[in-house]
């Protein structure tokens, strides 16, 4: 595809302190941006908030993974160990409830783990082996130490001579055009 | 304040790191490291006991366990003393991860990668041995409940049911969480391979992780709560494997205490294979700006005061015995002293109480050849507790008329030499493929202003660490 068929997808400003990306998101944001992406190689405080006011749903899932998980083992346990065979082992109860709990809660932790990373992936929408990001040369630095700020093009703020103006105000290090 | 700062701890990675050199660093060893004649040689070392191993596993699936020394009574020895030892050792690494994570201990950042994979290592390891102690191994998945055929369910109400279960959850939770705490790393090591080949491969290992503050929020978010449940975890792990004995009626397993007793082993030999791990590392690697002196010295002084909770129950076990006057408990606990093993109990109260005291010197602690000597002791010792509290429990029980020796066979020490063969050759893969130590962690702690931190005194800064201070944007 060639540099002028392609639809830019926003641009890119690019920092060399976690705190000019905070700053810098947060006068995107007072300015009026709606569709601001920060990226950082660690975790920087406060960022998400600034970007993404909205949290995660994620410990809902977790949640529902223990519940789900625990219960279907106990429940399991009981339909095979009560109704589909019981045995009578030493005079106890086919329904021996206290025993039934140690498989149910290491189901419990495994499915609330497991059902937190498939948030995390999901909601962060990966793998994603391709991004228009991984396009920009100086961009290979976002994983070792450098910050980039991201408006995007879909934002309705956006204007590639405005919001680059806006951009150099903040004094980065370098500003990409991002393309499809 | 001169006091105060005299007291101060020094800071947990050298003056000068930051996120450009701590990058570097780490991904050098990874990515442009040569390989170096110690390495492969242990590689070669390690890939040979665990071909020792394959061809033990082989004529054991051919011949039976009666390869091993086991028979009646003493029907567990070697295959349970190595799972226990090994999924003990797996437990350190956890709770480096987990509780240290909740408690902001944050010199932790430096071991926790490479002490969650000694935990996968560890535990894939130690899975091994319980199902080839089965005896038809290849029926391992009946412990599984399915629709069967032959209608029949798993027994719920056993202990090493529950430890199936155990061992199975602790296992992919091990794997999936180091996983995805490696994803940003991965990253790192996509971005900065010299070959495409090489891109490629982290790059799918990746999974496209760019650190988008969103991808950031989830990410920390679920560490935080993966921290919390491997606690309960790792506590609840191997009270199932101290469960495999106490709920048996045998005079020496059936306690109370075991579980907790069980639990501060586990920490205890996990904590001394980390230092057995993170030393010659650090030397070989050349990481002393990350694993300073403090955080040897403060995973020593973890290892004592776990080993101080084992000795305790050490004491207690033969307090409760004679206490207890069981006629049972108090022979087998007079066997265990002073009996045809005694020289195994000896060996363990050696290793495990009299040596660790040595930790209570601060000489001792900040001299990393002591305390790796140290450390190897605490794994000699609690494998000889593993093996003493199985064999001489059943070796002399009940009968008289039942009573019998255990002799190791050449296979048991095979099995024995195999698996530390397999786990470090794991190892030392590891050590060259993934990122060693957790690079966005390290740059947490490297970061100009410093992370928000309540009720908790900055002290990292104090030596102001030759970094930017903090801008003046707000």
């Amino acid at each position: 595809m060639s540099e002028s068929e392609s639809r830019i997808v926003g641009l890119l400003a690019e920092f060399a302190q976690a705190e000019q990306l905070r700053a810098g998101a947060q006068h995107a944001h007072d300015d009026g941006y709606t569709v601001i992406e920060a990226y950082s190689p660690m975790p920087v405080e406060g960022l998400a908030q600034i970007v993404h006011t909205r949290g995660t749903r994620m410990p809902f899932w977790m949640l529902l993974g223990a519940i789900g998980g625990g219960g279907f083992t106990y429940w399991l346990e009981w339909y095979s160990a009560a109704v589909a065979y019981p045995i009578n082992v030493g005079g106890r109860p086919p329904f021996s409830w206290p025993a039934f709990i140690p498989p149910a809660l290491e189901m419990t932790i495994l499915w609330a783990v497991l059902l937190g990373v498939a948030a995390l992936l999901v909601g962060s929408r990966l793998p994603m082996l391709h991004h228009p990001l991984f396009e920009i040369p100086a961009f290979e630095r976002a994983s070792s130490d450098r910050f980039f700020l991201l408006l995007r093009a879909e934002d309705p703020h956006f204007d590639a001579q405005r919001t680059h103006a806006f951009l150099a105000a903040l004094s980065p290090l370098t500003i990409s055009e991002v393309r499809e | 304040m001169s006091a105060a700062v005299r007291h101060a701890p020094p800071p947990l990675i050298a003056p000068g790191e930051d996120a450009t050199s701590i990058s570097t660093n780490i991904s050098y060893i990874t990515l442009q490291r040569p390989f170096g004649l110690l390495w492969l040689g242990g590689l070669a070392v390690a890939a040979l006991l665990a071909m020792l191993l394959t061809v033990g596993i082989c004529w054991l699936l051919y011949a039976g366990v009666g390869i091993w020394g086991l028979n009646i009574p003493v029907a567990w020895s070697f295959a349970i003393a190595n799972y226990v030892w090994w999924i003990a050792i797996g437990m350190g690494g956890t709770f480096i991860s987990g509780a240290m994570y909740i408690a902001r201990q944050e010199w932790r950042n430096s071991i926790n990668r490479f002490a969650e994979a000694m935990t996968v290592f560890a535990v894939s390891v130690s899975g091994i041995f319980p199902i080839l102690h089965l005896g038809r191994p290849w029926f391992f998945y009946w412990l599984f409940p399915y629709p069967d055929v032959m209608n029949l369910w798993p027994q719920w109400r056993s202990s090493l049911e529950w430890d199936f279960w155990a061992i199975l959850a602790y296992l992919i939770v091990s794997i999936v969480w180091w996983y995805v705490g490696m994803l940003p790393d991965l990253a790192t090591l996509r971005d900065r391979a010299p070959t495409i080949v090489r891109a490629r491969f982290y790059g799918l290992l990746a999974l496209g992780w760019r650190g988008e503050a969103r991808h950031w929020m989830r990410f920390e978010k679920l560490n935080l709560i993966i921290a919390s449940l491997a606690v309960v975890l790792v506590f609840s792990v191997h009270s199932m494997v101290a469960l495999d004995f106490s709920e048996g009626l045998v005079p020496g397993w059936h306690e109370t205490i075991f579980p907790p007793f069980f639990v501060a082993g586990a920490l205890f030999s996990g904590f001394g294979m980390v230092l057995t791990l993170a030393i010659p590392l650090r030397k070989w690697f050349h990481l002393h700006a990350y694993l300073t002196d403090r955080h040897v010295e403060n995973i020593a002084k973890l290892m004592l005061t776990a080993g101080l909770f084992v000795d305790y129950s050490y004491f207690s076990e033969v307090f409760t015995a004679f206490f207890s006057m069981d006629k049972y408990d108090v022979a087998m606990t007079w066997h265990r002293i002073f009996g045809a093993y005694a020289w195994v109990f000896w060996g363990t109260i050696l290793f495990n109480v009299v040596q660790i005291q040595l930790l209570w010197f601060p000489r001792v602690r900040r001299n990393a050849a002591a305390v790796f000597v140290i450390a190897v002791g605490v794994l000699i010792g609690m494998w000889l507790e593993r093996f003493m509290l199985i064999v001489t429990s059943l070796y002399e029980d009940f009968m008289p008329s039942a009573w019998g020796m255990f002799w190791p066979t050449f296979w048991d020490l095979a099995f024995l030499a195999g698996s530390i063969g397999l786990f470090y050759f794991l190892f030392l893969l590891f050590v060259r493929l993934m990122p060693v130590l957790s690079m966005f962690e390290l740059r947490k702690l490297a970061q100009p202003a410093g992370r928000v931190e309540v009720g908790r005194v900055l002290t990292r800064r104090a030596s102001g660490a030759g970094l930017d201070p903090p801008g003046g944007a707000a």
